[in-house]
């Protein structure tokens, strides 16, 4: 009741549409080809370390991280390079898909030498966000190791068959990270509608200390970083760092991995082979054969699509959804390649992807009530349209994480998502303008005094 | 590439709520209100309520007419304005002053303000307050059910002489004289039930409203049942203080909302010269809406005070 007084943050009830969640996963044959863009990260792009006509295996380095904030990016066919530039590098497939010969498991024994295999690995956040696993690992005195297997995106089931078909190296991997790391506690956040794969990890961490499994109730959105941080260890993850930059899980001694993410570690520990194939789950009304796939990162989505049975006879294709519905973003084509943190391809029937018009906003204050960050989303839409900086601050237009809540719950069908990502572009772009004059001017004050200074 | 998707912004999917099905709740949730009226009072409640919601559409779909504006009806809004504007009358009431009350509701409180969302207080409640401004001797002429008894046959129950020789059970089952959808107390509480199941209203501000009466009535040594079963109370708690655009967004504005209406209608009914005190403690606490928003935020995930904040940053 009192927490309800500070914030509501309800949610929203989404369908859950998890008809791929009791499909093994299939592996898809390597395509004919693959484009490995050189930014699949929050980062510095990657640098491309090889060139037109050189032989590569499925493993061998053909982007090294463009800085610390950055990624490694590998091979995921073996073949010819087609081209290479700043953006992408090309590969023709040999169909063979030979194993690069240099690969061999990591040697780690403390922790550098994990956070060495962690970059080795090209590990990024694969529930979505893409931000390089190293760094947030090299935060100090982590308490709590956070498992995000929350899975709270409709349609989406790639982490629940990651539970179920590599739960060994999800558990191997959460061992690294924590011995190495010294993080004590472990939580792993399921969603209540995975039963099987609560039942599966509660049984496999019986024997680990420190290790828990936390059934987090099904409602949109508990896979959110700090929604996840404060159910699974009741921590907030403050507004603002120490610096007065936004605050990080860090902030609140947690680091949040992402199922999928931490097995990813475990086998590149067992067998050094990085990260080159991903998981997605394939579905939507408009596909013939939905299903789990196991696939070539660099595949093109078309490659992707007509793996899985093509269009549907009959129907018209209405939107291509790259991710799940509430966060994924719509395709203007199938001609892009899967990148490293895709999890889902969703295609939908014109029907099915049409959005019903706004109506005015009656004030209903269900944006408010769902909103997972406690924000205020009708007040900042109309503080956004009177471009009101100060009013945007007040309301913390900048915790908004875009997870489409108050979108999808306003009865008048108001693009109120949208809206809130406008308002904080402008904010933010309205909050470095003023850091940058706030910062000459001190520069011009301090110019000033020496120069009152020699005089 | 010519391939005809659409593109647009996240979330692509939508919950299948919509302003039209949660004005349809509200219509459902009267439904009990109007059986009640016409069972009460005779039929010529129905009479009057369709008048007046037939004319309160009307007025809707001619003004966005005539305006050049989107047609709005579908929405329902309207209807449920109708609706409640009606179970404010007496039953006795000419239909053209209904027809009047459904003018003042929807062109002068909704429309002029900009439509759905826009309007400044609740149209039903303006339009009911004018009435009573304006044509105070038909908005009092109640009729009184056959089946009353004497203390009740004589006015509302707010101005009998000894409350506690009313019958608890002819309050609560709504035999006694008063408008329209006032008088049952069982259906507007099946009406409440309704509209808690289905979500469509939170029970915040009723609740706290009829806690506030209650508890100052306990302090003021009046009759705590009979305060909360009698004049319009209930019927205001439950359909008009809680208009989604006339009253605050967060629980604890709901909250800060529910007690100022308790307040101040136990201070009209108690110490001022009207019977009845509900319409014009919403239509205050209406005023006050859009400071109670600006006062109640939420605390944002992770928030902590400013002048912290500032600390940090020196």
């Amino acid at each position: 009741m009192f927490k309800k007084l500070k914030r509501s943050a309800e949610g929203a009830g989404v369908p859950h549409v998890k008809g791929t969640a009791g499909m093994a996963t299939v592996v898809m044959p390597a395509p004919s080809k693959v484009t490995l863009p050189m930014s699949q990260h929050i980062g510095a792009p990657a640098q491309p370390v090889v060139k037109k006509g050189d032989t590569v295996y499925v493993g061998t380095l053909v982007g090294k991280a463009g800085g610390f904030v950055s990624a490694n990016i590998y091979a995921s066919v073996s073949g010819t390079v087609l081209s290479a530039d700043p953006g992408a590098v090309v590969i023709e497939s040999d169909g063979n898909q030979t194993p690069d010969p240099a690969i061999q498991p990591p040697v780690v024994n403390d922790r550098d030498s994990l956070l060495k295999a962690v970059q080795a690995c090209g590990l990024v956040g694969l529930g979505g966000a893409g931000f390089p696993t190293h760094v947030k690992l090299t935060a100090k005195n982590i308490e709590f190791l956070v498992i995000n297997g929350a899975e709270c995106e409709p349609y989406l089931t790639p982490d629940t068959r990651e539970f179920l078909e590599c739960s060994d190296t999800i558990i191997s991997g959460i061992a690294a990270v924590m011995k190495y790391c010294e993080i004590k506690n472990c939580v792993i956040g399921i969603e209540a509608n995975k039963p099987d794969c609560i039942a599966k990890m509660t049984e496999l961490v019986k024997e680990m200390p420190g290790v828990t499994v936390k059934t987090l109730p099904s409602r949109y959105p508990q896979g959110a970083e700090k929604n996840l941080v404060e159910n699974c260890t009741g921590r907030e993850v403050p507004q603002f760092g120490p610096t007065g930059a936004p605050g990080l899980p860090a902030d609140a001694g947690c680091v949040v991995m992402n199922v999928t993410s931490v097995s990813t570690l475990g086998k590149f520990l067992k067998t050094g082979m990085p990260l080159v194939s991903k998981r997605v789950t394939v579905d939507g009304d408009a596909i013939a054969k939905p299903q789990n796939v196991e696939v070539a990162i660099g595949t093109s989505l078309q490659d992707i699509v007509d793996f899985c049975g093509g269009i549907k006879e009959g129907v018209t294709l209405g939107k291509v959804i790259s991710g799940g519905p509430m966060m994924g973003r719509a395709m203007t084509d199938l001609s892009s390649p899967l990148i490293k943190q895709n999890n889902g391809l969703l295609l939908f029937s014109r029907e099915k992807a049409a959005i019903p018009a706004p109506s005015a906003c009656i004030r209903c204050g269900r944006c408010i009530n769902g909103c997972p960050m406690g924000l205020a989303p009708v007040q900042i839409s109309e503080a956004y349209t009177a471009r009101d900086y100060d009013q945007l601050d007040k309301l913390n237009i900048g915790l908004c994480v875009a997870c489409g809540t108050c979108s999808f719950v306003c009865p008048a069908k108001r693009p109120v998502t949208q809206n809130m990502a406008l308002a904080k572009a402008f904010y933010m772009g309205e909050l470095r303008r003023k850091q940058a004059e706030a910062k000459a001017k001190a520069e011009e004050a301090a110019k000033k005094a020496e120069e009152g200074g020699n005089k | 590439m010519e391939n005809n998707l659409i593109v647009t912004s996240n979330p692509h999917i939508t919950d299948n709520v919509s302003t039209r099905k949660l004005m349809g709740n509200v219509v459902i949730s009267l439904v009990p209100c109007i059986i009640a009226s016409a069972m009460i009072f005779g039929l010529r409640a129905l009479l009057l309520t369709a008048v007046t919601t037939a004319a309160c559409v009307g007025f809707e779909y001619l003004y966005c007419m005539l305006m050049k504006k989107p047609n709005p009806v579908g929405d329902l809004s309207a209807v449920v304005t109708g609706i409640i504007l009606a179970m404010n009358f007496p039953v006795t009431l000419p239909l053209w002053m209904g027809i009047v009350g459904a003018f003042i509701s929807i062109v002068l409180v909704k429309q002029l303000f900009g439509g759905l969302g826009y309007n400044f207080a609740n149209p039903a409640l303006v339009g009911r307050i004018a009435l009573f401004s304006g044509f105070s001797s038909a908005m009092t002429n109640w009729k009184f059910p056959a089946a009353a008894v004497d203390q009740l046959s004589s006015a509302t129950p707010l101005q009998v002489a000894d409350p506690s020789a009313l019958n608890l059970m002819d309050l609560f089952l709504g035999v006694h004289g008063g408008v329209m959808g006032e008088t049952c107390a069982l259906a507007i509480l099946i009406g409440f039930v309704w509209l808690v199941a289905t979500k469509t209203i939170s029970p915040a501000i009723p609740v706290t409203y009829l806690a506030t009466v209650a508890v100052m009535s306990l302090l003021c040594g009046q009759n705590v049942m009979v305060q909360l079963l009698s004049g319009g109370l209930l019927f205001g708690a439950v359909f008009m203080a809680t208009d989604y655009v006339t009253s605050p967004f967060t629980l604890k504005g709901k909250i800060v909302f529910g007690i100022g209406l308790g307040i101040i209608t136990s201070a009209i009914r108690f110490w001022g010269n009207m019977a009845e005190g509900v319409s014009f403690a919403i239509l205050l606490m209406n005023l006050w809406v859009p400071y109670i928003n600006d006062l109640t935020h939420q605390v944002p995930l992770g928030y902590k005070k400013p002048e912290k904040k500032k600390e940090a940053a020196k």
